[in-house]
């Protein structure tokens, strides 16, 4: 099948590419950039795009699919589907389902259920076993059935002992070691310590359970060599630490999530579970830092933590209520809105940070727009104005604190695998 | 004169006129708790449900003489274990109480947010009993009541709240009433039992009882808690005594005017001297009986809004 992408703002900061073209696809592979002839948009299904831009894929490094263990929340099949809403054709998933995915016949088990979808899957395994910071997961065979990274995600690593042959270990695979940083003995609050804490009565988690363990990490992969990925970063020192680090040419990366650039601590006077999440929103200042990391580069990407959550679980007294939200279908609206509309990144930078460097980081080749390479492509508008309405998530759960909230940007299509999907529909191209 | 709102969820935001009225309507209650026959008819034919998932004896019991001297229908519902451990929502807890007709819920619970929830689940007046680390309204209401009972007025008195101020219910509540009040308020302990940020509400901090008892004109004196894990906050209470109870020896030296509340129970010897919990100085079971008449003020201010 032939589609042309007609008035298409390519736009491709690896390449240096950003014009106004038309674009033929032909089978899912990319025929011709301009120079397109009369009986060729005859024969082709012509998308006018009206200098909607076109950069390669969107993609996401930490998101729950709960596949397998909590089907009733979220599957890889729904998980994908908010992504290729949410304007992404790659997600990497974290361990934490039940069970882990710390055996290959779990990370197998996830691939094959993505297989057939438009959006890559790649699973992050287990850092140890069952993520209990005791033994080292099977790294070398976790990697060689499609893992990409590992973690311990909804945990650090427990000791620096463990986490330094998990570092030593996956420098044979060159895999970033992804952190989720939090001292244990300095958690278990229900929102950011801070006036707003003392106002609710809420026990709070403060900044620097996160500040020591990105110090610790930063430290242990300077001494082992190994790559390590801050994980929703969250406050403003932990930024700090990674800048200096990054400077002293420490092999650190950095993610953070939309809700910590998006929103603040005071929301949660509501009492609204849906504003309780872990590392949990913290305070004005700590935002600033999060917007100055992501334009100087501290920051490499943008990661939803896209945590979904049935509403019994969710609507429960503060303090029980599960960590997180859901971010999929509304992080690209958040990124343009509080990032790009506000003149802190430009659409270059956005799409390093939702392309290109997340795939770096997990060592996976970046989509190129060539003749002749294979099209995996975000289209989106970024002029376009909408309201957030859970009540079409494609993802099961609806946990997200967004709703009716005016956004921004909007992801218009996604390409990727020799399907298409826009609007509403996904087909074969 | 009736209150600005329907329930009762802190004392936060409520208005000095709202505080007033309450304070002047349990006076007229705390009458009839002197009468032999201690029982008015004004809330006949209303029911009410004390929900309370955390233990609590003396304020449950409260509540429920209040709703008993009022002639409401009182039931209780009582448990420690939170419904997601049942396996029932606390929604569907609710749920299940109001479609039997309740008019007003009184409400205790481990988590901060639970009786603003109620309001957004149920259509019957909400009274806090207390909601985790945040608010406890009717012990601020009637710990206000006391010392105006004792000292003629709260306007421009200074009330220093002593204790783990960072773990209690009963410190914000004090805080919001008395600052509304006009009151000037305090807080000493330990720099462990402070909690982030407390000088932003223009509180002053101590750190030495015996400067507390100097420059106050009543102490509340805030139960340590050692079921809330205070022992990690303070290396003993022999310690804390030492630096931070409350004796006579440190009274008489310092401020013999002075005036001791504590909400109950006490551990002897720990923040309070046994002399100090039976002396002159305190006031401890007039804030008891007060509780009660408190209670009743609130349960009968609420119940008849819009009747």
């Amino acid at each position: 099948m032939k589609i042309i992408l007609k008035q298409v703002n390519l736009l491709h900061p690896e390449q240096k590419l950003n014009e106004q073209t038309d674009l033929l696809i032909e089978d899912g592979v990319i025929k011709k950039i301009g120079g397109i002839t009369e009986p060729e948009f005859k024969e082709a299904k012509v998308y006018e795009m009206n200098g909607k831009f076109c950069s390669p894929g969107f993609f996401d490094m930490h998101v729950h699919l709960r596949e397998p263990g909590r089907e009733d929340e979220e599957t890889v099949e729904t998980g994908c589907n908010a992504a290729a809403v949410g304007g992404f054709t790659g997600v990497a998933c974290m361990p934490n389902t039940n069970p882990d995915i710390d055996s290959a016949e779990v990370v197998r088990f996830i691939k094959e259920k993505a297989a057939r979808h438009l959006v890559d899957v790649f699973p992050v395994a287990a850092a140890t076993l069952a993520r209990k910071g005791e033994a080292i997961s099977p790294m070398l065979e976790l990697y060689e059935a499609g893992a990409v990274g590992f973690s311990d995600d909804g945990v650090a690593i427990k000791s620096a002992g463990i986490l330094r042959n998990v570092l030593e270990y996956s420098k044979m695979m060159d895999a970033p070691v992804i952190e989720h940083c939090e001292d244990e003995s300095l958690a278990g609050g229900a929102m950011n310590e801070s006036f707003t804490s003392t106002l609710l009565g809420l026990p709070g988690i403060p900044n620097v359970a996160e500040d020591l363990i990105v110090i610790r990490d930063i430290m242990m992969a300077e001494f082992t060599g190994g790559r390590v990925h801050i994980a929703h970063i969250s406050s403003k020192n932990a930024v700090d630490l990674v800048r200096q680090a990054k400077k002293k040419g420490i092999k650190v990366t950095a993610e953070v999530a939309p809700h910590h650039f998006a929103l603040t601590d005071d929301l949660l006077k509501t009492f609204d579970t849906n504003y309780k999440m872990n590392p949990p929103l913290r305070t004005r200042e700590d935002v600033d830092a999060m917007i100055e990391g992501l334009k100087d580069g501290t920051i490499d990407c943008i990661a939803s933590d896209h945590a979904p959550h049935s509403i019994e679980e969710k609507e429960m007294e503060f303090i029980y209520a599960p960590n997180g939200i859901l971010g999929l279908e509304t992080q690209i609206g958040l990124a343009i809105s509080e990032l790009v509309k506000k003149k802190h990144l430009t659409l270059d930078q956005l799409v390093e940070k939702f392309a290109i460097n997340p795939r770096k980081i997990l060592n996976l080749p970046v989509p190129k727009i060539k003749v002749g390479e294979l099209a995996n492509f975000t289209i989106f508008d970024p002029e376009q104005i909408w309201t957030v309405d859970i009540t079409k998530f494609k993802s099961k759960a609806k946990n997200s604190p967004y709703d009716k909230r005016l956004l921004t940007g909007k992801a218009v299509a996604v390409i990727n695998k020799k399907k298409m999907f826009i609007d509403e529909k996904m087909m074969e191209i | 004169m009736s209150l600005s709102s329907r329930h009762l969820l802190g004392l936060s935001g409520v208005p000095k006129e709202d505080i007033q009225l309450i304070l002047d309507t349990a006076r007229t209650f705390r009458e009839v708790l002197e009468r032999p026959i201690k029982k008015v008819p004004t809330l006949q034919g209303k029911t009410v449900v004390n929900l309370f998932y955390e233990n609590s004896t003396r304020t449950r019991i409260s509540f429920e003489l209040a709703q008993k001297r009022l002639s409401a229908d009182t039931i209780n519902f009582a448990t420690s274990t939170s419904s997601a451990k049942k396996g029932e929502t606390f929604k569907d807890t609710v749920r299940n109480i109001e479609a039997m007709k309740v008019d007003m819920i009184v409400v205790r619970h481990q988590s901060a947010g639970v009786p603003q929830y109620l309001t957004k689940i149920s259509k019957a007046n909400i009274i806090n009993a207390g909601d985790g680390l945040h608010e406890h309204p009717t012990q601020g209401l009637l710990d206000m009541y006391s010392i105006n009972e004792r000292l003629g007025r709260l306007e421009g008195l200074k009330v220093c709240i002593v204790g783990d101020v960072a773990h209690s219910r009963v410190a914000l509540s004090n805080i919001y009433g008395l600052k509304t009040m006009g009151a000037q308020v305090s807080v000493c302990g330990p720099s462990t039992m402070i909690p982030f940020g407390i000088e932003a509400l223009g509180i002053k901090v101590y750190h030495k009882i015996e400067e507390a008892l100097k420059e106050n004109d009543v102490l509340n004196v805030i139960r340590i808690q050692l079921e809330r894990d205070a022992g990690r906050r303070i290396p003993s209470l022999r310690e804390y005594h030492n630096y931070f109870g409350v004796t006579t020896e440190r009274i008489e030296k310092f401020n013999k005017d002075i005036v001791i509340l504590h909400p109950g129970p006490i551990n002897r010897g720990v923040e309070l001297s046994s002399e100090v919990a039976d002396g002159p100085y305190q006031v401890i079971l007039d804030q008891v009986t007060n509780g009660v008449a408190v209670r009743m003020a609130v349960l009968y201010l609420l119940g008849t809004m819009h009747s």
